[in-house]
């Protein structure tokens, strides 16, 4: 009952000096909002970009051309070799014929084709693999390169790299931005405690006189802190939850992602929760957190 | 089987009791003994020190005992050491060296997460008052016992008693700035004693106030002294006071205690 009463009056104490301190408070608040929304942002993207990595990976085929005088005997058996290897999940055979075939009907190439031999075939029978594991390629590749009648073996290991780099230093880059934000944040909900401790020195010096606890006489300011985290998340949370949601059905009507293929927002149900709770307690402790340093440093009891 | 949980449990009830039994004797020998202090001093300063972070001296080694319901002023020039004397004992500041005990609470090595519990048991009256300006008298006096947790319905008899005992009773709703000096100074003796306090300490009370309040102010907290049995430790150099009153007087000088003098005994010369 002691406990509830102490807190409740805490909570109201802080409501009270919120309001008093209303500028300065604001401030706060909107710095607060505009980090946790930059927060947001970059929560958004590592989750986007988490999500198409795995959309390229689970596109990334090992395309294999059989060199030129293999067999269908030797392509049977190549086949049947690929498809014991552990970390293979599909094998799809294209023989040269059905190349052959496939561009004689393409108009661009017919004129081409037609100049050619009916025996003559200068494509290569070829497989697609998928893998089971893309981490574990290059030795499924290297395996596939040992094997007799395999003239190349092609992966789209060097875009595929390069695309998870660039990703990887948007991510780096965002988490440094956001990390610089929350700094500058706890430092001015720091400021905005200590005024609000100086502005009261006077009542915190009669608490402490008459016998007031430490816990009682700090808790209104850790409430404080606490409660514009929590105001700054709210903003954030609403633009999190609606703001992307509108993007994702805007961004999936268009065309565009058709194109691209594997380049679609990842659907805001994975995310949008998750994020919003994670911006509110990282509002909340921040705010804690901040308000925590300014009644250390300043508040001697 | 019932009898027999029922005679174990008695058993149990009574070596619980024996062992509070115990407690309490211990309690009361470590008192005595250990901390040097009999149950009778109230207060007790052994050989204590304070010099200031900048050098400067408050106090050179003050020996003082004060027994339980004592009313004992505090005297000396200003920078004598009276007012350095009374922050020990609400520990607001520490002694360098030497011990200070008030009611068997050793002040000089209580943790500041601890002092609170010393000071709810310390009534403490300023000379600047120190009332909140925006809150009315009734909770002025109600703020302490607010803020320790207490229940309004608790804390409404008690901050009506105290009122009552400084003649206030009629002032509950009035704010601090509607108030005389000497009202105002009431008022903080009714919040210093809202509690019940075992100890007053007051820091000059009537420092501010005009010799006829001084008097009205002094009979308040002689009455408190008398009816509640309040110890008081009063700093002052208000000569008229302390020769009116015919208390015990403590004189400090250079931070060292110049005289101590029992009931009576001590006449403020004009020259002093």
């Amino acid at each position: 009952m002691k406990v509830i009463r102490i807190l409740g009056k805490s909570f109201i104490n802080a409501c009270k000096s919120l309001v008093r301190n209303l500028s300065l408070s604001l401030a706060s608040i909107t710095c607060t909002i505009i980090t946790l929304i930059l927060v947001s942002i970059g929560l958004l993207i590592s989750y986007n970009i988490r999500e198409i990595t795995k959309n390229i990976e689970k596109e990334l085929t090992v395309v294999i051309f059989m060199t030129k005088d293999a067999t269908s005997e030797e392509v049977i058996k190549t086949k049947s070799d690929l498809e014991k290897i552990d970390n293979v999940e599909k094998v799809i055979f294209t023989s040269k014929d059905d190349v052959k075939d496939r561009f004689k009907n393409d108009e661009k190439w017919t004129s081409i084709i037609s100049t050619l031999n009916e025996d003559d075939n200068p494509f290569q029978d070829s497989f697609e693999v998928v893998v089971k594991n893309v981490r574990d390629i290059n030795e499924t590749v290297t395996t596939i390169k040992n094997m007799d009648k395999i003239d190349t073996v092609k992966y789209g290991e060097n875009s595929v790299n390069e695309i998870v780099s660039i990703f990887d230093t948007i991510k780096t880059g965002t988490i440094v931005l956001v990390g610089g934000l929350v700094l500058v944040t706890a430092f001015l909900i720091t400021n905005t405690i200590k005024i609000t401790i100086f502005s009261r020195r006077k009542e915190i010096d009669i608490m402490r006189l008459v016998g007031t606890s430490n816990t009682v006489i700090k808790l209104p300011y850790l409430t404080e802190g606490l409660l514009i985290g929590i105001l700054g998340s709210i903003i954030p949370i609403l633009f999190t939850i609606f703001g992307y949601t509108l993007i994702y059905s805007k961004f999936s009507s268009m065309t565009v992602s058709n194109i691209i293929g594997v380049i679609t927002l990842a659907s805001p149900e994975g995310i949008i929760y998750i994020a919003s709770l994670f911006l509110l307690m990282l509002g909340a402790l921040t705010g804690m957190f901040a308000s925590g340093i300014a009644v250390r440093k300043y508040l001697k009891v | 089987m019932i009898q027999v949980l029922i005679r174990v449990s008695r058993r149990a009830n009574d070596l619980y009791g024996i062992k509070e039994i115990l407690k309490k004797y211990f309690f009361l020998c470590y008192n005595n003994y250990y901390k040097g202090g009999s149950l009778m001093e109230f207060i007790e300063l052994k050989d204590v020190y304070k010099v200031y972070k900048n050098g400067v001296t408050g106090l050179a080694g003050v020996n003082l005992k004060i027994k339980k319901k004592d009313f004992v002023f505090i005297i000396g020039h200003t920078a004598s050491g009276k007012s350095t004397l009374i922050k020990l004992l609400y520990r607001e500041e520490r002694p360098t060296k030497g011990n200070v005990s008030v009611g068997g609470i050793d002040v000089a090595r209580l943790r500041n997460s601890k002092v609170y519990k010393l000071r709810r048991k310390i009534g403490i009256v300023f000379q600047d008052y120190k009332l909140l300006p925006k809150l009315t008298v009734y909770e002025n006096v109600a703020y302490p016992l607010d803020s320790y947790g207490i229940s309004s319905k608790e804390i409404r008899p008690k901050v009506l008693a105290a009122l009552e005992q400084v003649g206030l009773s009629d002032k509950t709703r009035s704010f601090p700035h509607e108030l005389s000096g000497g009202e105002q100074q009431r008022v903080c003796i009714a919040r210093a004693i809202a509690n019940n306090p075992k100890l007053l300490l007051c820091d000059e009370p009537t420092g501010n106030l005009d010799p006829d309040t001084s008097k009205e102010i002094m009979d308040v907290i002689e009455k408190i002294n008398k009816e509640l049995g309040t110890t008081v430790v009063m700093a002052t150099h208000d000569k008229d006071i302390v020769n009116r009153m015919k208390k015990r007087v403590v004189v400090i000088k250079d931070g060292l205690v110049d005289g101590d003098y029992l009931k009576g005994s001590y006449k403020v010369n004009e020259s002093d």
